[in-house]
């Protein structure tokens, strides 16, 4: 919706669709500059940092998998390594293999659901994916064919694939035997040419030009594309201990949102999620995977956003290609958790949520109760790179009629895979032209 | 021949995590043939088509907890014609009903550094407590198979077949080895709804409640047993107090505990 006078103009769409959570978007226009951009965040605060404090320290899988839906094992994995990493706890072998296979379900269920159901039909024009379904129904049923393997895998390892029961601290409940995993294998073969055949897809649509000069923050780790370890990396020369976080980043509460925003303290707004994985850890990713993307046309840095739905493509590829690795390779553990005994300690934990970097830190006591918790999830990150992109991706396009604008710009958002069930936790748009 | 009339099915989300309509989404199977049925009119997670209400079927997630959002379930009401609640936030006020506990104000000043800017309610309350609710399907998250039963039901006007027996009755079905009589582990599965298909003990984990209370659940026996176990008081208290921790049968039990922990 818009309202014209003169030569400002506010823009507004109350529900911005198609993301996670509740929120609005309002951009005020004069003449050919942008006054103002906001992501408001409405979505009502859930306060999951607060009722932490007192529970004992075996929960926070559970508890912390129902800030989001859509991400549950990122949850679960930040604040399991957070409280192991309290309790001076090392989780290795084929259990850390069996978390990673884990997280490879998820990236598949959550990149996948992004990529055919929330952003391709923005690409071509309708307003979802079951009406892009009428026209290209093929390409809409391999892509929910893809996100089920995604979802398959959770469920068999997780037990179910929102708020999985299987992960507890120091391992899992159940293990499985070689012979349990053999169907979901052979799944998985089906799943990477597939998710090889998204690549392509994807590289096909046609990218507005729009690149920004970014710091890209992820997590890199000597030799594997990050999952659940590494150090904080970033494209402006950043390398740190996850432990060092807080030195580093600092929140701010803003009043238009529920959701606090994060900066680097040093300079300001960042960028995570798949696109500063990719840029930072290219070289990292399976041949396989690395192929696709340079034949998809991407080199080492891609600083288009609009071009994270290849990127995301690539990752789906990758996270295929590396679950069937680990399913190949899969020996039964001789235990299926590691047993651990509370004491007093603050621990760290950060992983690659498919919507990027997601930071936990615990103190608990010797009883094994939790006396502070701190959350920082991957939405609330990014949230002044998205109302930044606006601010100069508007002004290009203010000649566009005011319904097409409004859509681009929700475009433009979605380029994030914003989840604001996390970030406090749906958007509005609102484009004031005045 | 006259079209046939799709009813309009409209989603709407309170204070939740997303979980309960994404297994909408996560019917891969079922996706495009439910929406052959019935025409998707309000669903902003998955489309940016808005249709004008009244609505022939809404479907709830999330729960109260800002006086914005006690209003809109009012106007939510007017324009539903049946309207059913998915989730333990949308029947049971969700882990954020922690809050009803304490004072919000304490959690607001926990959570963020200018409080002022946090417009909240004292309380997580369930959609029934606001308005009237024409079924509630349980579960965190719920069941999509479940799911799809309720969806059907309405369709074809009947009464959705959800039994509200034990999840021990599940166990029995799939052949799971009692998990609490054999293995010594407290389970929570004597008291809790059916609808997960009984997950965690086939995992060698307890019940831990995620469809909250059964019909007429003995809580007062279950909490006996656990204490058998060796389960303490504040074990017991918090183990009924996750996301269904304010409805009736699980928030008595907690506070008995609760007291019997000071």
């Amino acid at each position: 919706m818009a309202k014209k006078k003169s030569d400002s103009k506010i823009i507004k769409v109350d529900t911005l669709a198609r993301v996670e959570g509740e929120g609005a978007l309002y951009i005020k226009v004069q003449g050919n500059s942008v006054q103002d951009v906001r992501l408001k965040i409405f979505e009502p605060p859930r306060f999951f940092e607060a009722f932490l404090r007192g529970r004992d320290f075996k929960e926070v899988p559970d508890i912390t998998a129902r800030i989001c839906g859509i991400c549950p094992v990122a949850y679960q994995m930040s604040s399991v390594h957070a409280m192991e990493d309290a309790l001076g706890v090392k989780v290795d072998g084929p259990l850390r293999d069996l978390r990673r296979l884990l997280y490879c379900g998820e990236w598949i269920e959550s990149h996948v659901l992004h990529i055919f159901m929330l952003h391709a039909p923005d690409f071509l024009g309708y307003e979802d994916a079951i009406q892009m379904a009428k026209d290209h129904r093929e390409v809409v049923e391999r892509g929910l064919k893809l996100k089920k393997v995604g979802n398959d895998l959770m469920t068999l390892i997780g037990g179910r694939e929102i708020h999985p029961i299987n992960v507890r601290v120091g391992g899992f409940y159940k293990v499985f035997k070689k012979q349990q995993l053999k169907d979901i294998t052979e799944q998985f073969k089906w799943a990477r040419d597939a998710a090889l055949e998204a690549v392509r897809w994807t590289a096909t649509l046609s990218f507005p030009e729009f690149e920004r000069d970014y710091e890209f923050v992820a997590l890199r780790h000597p030799s594997e594309y990050p999952f659940n370890e590494g150090r904080l990396v970033s494209s402006a020369g950043l390398d740190i201990d996850i432990r060092e976080f807080d030195q580093h980043f600092e929140e701010e509460h803003v009043e238009h949102s529920n959701a606090l925003h994060s900066v680097l303290k040093e300079r300001g707004a960042y960028f995570v999620g798949p696109m500063a994985r990719f840029n930072l850890n290219f070289d990292q990713l399976s041949p396989i995977a690395r192929e696709a993307a340079e034949q998809a046309g991407l080199s080492r840095e891609c600083r288009n956003p609009f071009k994270s739905i290849i990127i995301r493509s690539v990752e789906v590829l990758y996270a295929c290609d590396e679950a069937l690795r680990i399913l190949e390779n899969y020996e039964m553990p001789d235990r299926p958790f590691v047993e651990i005994e509370p004491k007093t300690g603050t621990g760290y934990g950060c992983t690659e949520a498919p919507r990027g970097i997601l930071y936990h830190r615990y103190s608990i006591d010797d009883s094994g109760k939790i006396l502070d918790a701190q959350i920082v999830p991957p939405t609330s990150q990014n949230q002044k790179t998205i109302e930044n992109d606006l601010k100069e991706f508007v002004p290009k396009y203010l000649d566009l009629p005011d319904a097409e604008l409004t859509w681009q710009c929700e475009q433009a958002i979605r380029n994030y895979d914003p989840c604001i069930s996390c970030a406090t936790h749906f958007l509005k748009l609102e484009v004031d032209r005045e | 021949m006259p079209e046939l009339y799709n009813p309009k099915l409209a989603v709407w989300k309170f204070a939740s995590c997303d979980g309960c309509q994404l297994s909408l989404l996560d019917c891969e199977d079922e996706l495009l043939a439910v929406a052959g049925e019935i025409e998707i009119a309000h669903f902003p997670e998955a489309t940016r088509k808005v249709v004008e209400g009244p609505y022939d079927l809404s479907l709830v997630e999330g729960s109260i907890t800002t006086p914005v959002d006690a209003k809109r379930i009012q106007e939510i009401r007017r324009v539903s014609k049946t309207l059913i609640t998915i989730g333990a936030c949308a029947t049971a006020g969700g882990i954020q009903a922690l809050r009803n506990f304490r004072d919000v104000k304490d959690f607001v000043s926990i959570v963020y550094a200018n409080p002022a800017y946090i417009d909240t309610l004292n309380q997580s309350t369930p959609i029934a407590d606001h308005v009237t609710v024409d079924f509630e399907l349980r579960g965190c998250p719920i069941n999509k198979m479940q799911l799809l039963e309720v969806i059907s039901a309405f369709l074809a006007d009947r009464k959705p077949n959800t039994p509200a027996h034990s999840t021990c009755i599940e166990c029995k079905r799939r052949g799971t080895v009692c998990v609490m009589v054999a293995g010594g582990t407290p389970c929570l599965g004597p008291v809790t709804h059916a609808g997960c298909g009984a997950i965690c003990p086939s995992y060698q984990r307890g019940c831990y409640g995620c469809f909250g209370p059964m019909e007429t659940p003995n809580t007062a026996s279950m909490s006996k047993e656990w204490k058998k176990l060796g389960a303490s008081s504040g074990e017991i208290e918090r183990v009924f107090r996750t996301f269904n921790a304010w409805a009736e049968p699980f928030r008595n039990e907690s506070e008995i505990h609760g007291e019997e922990k000071k």
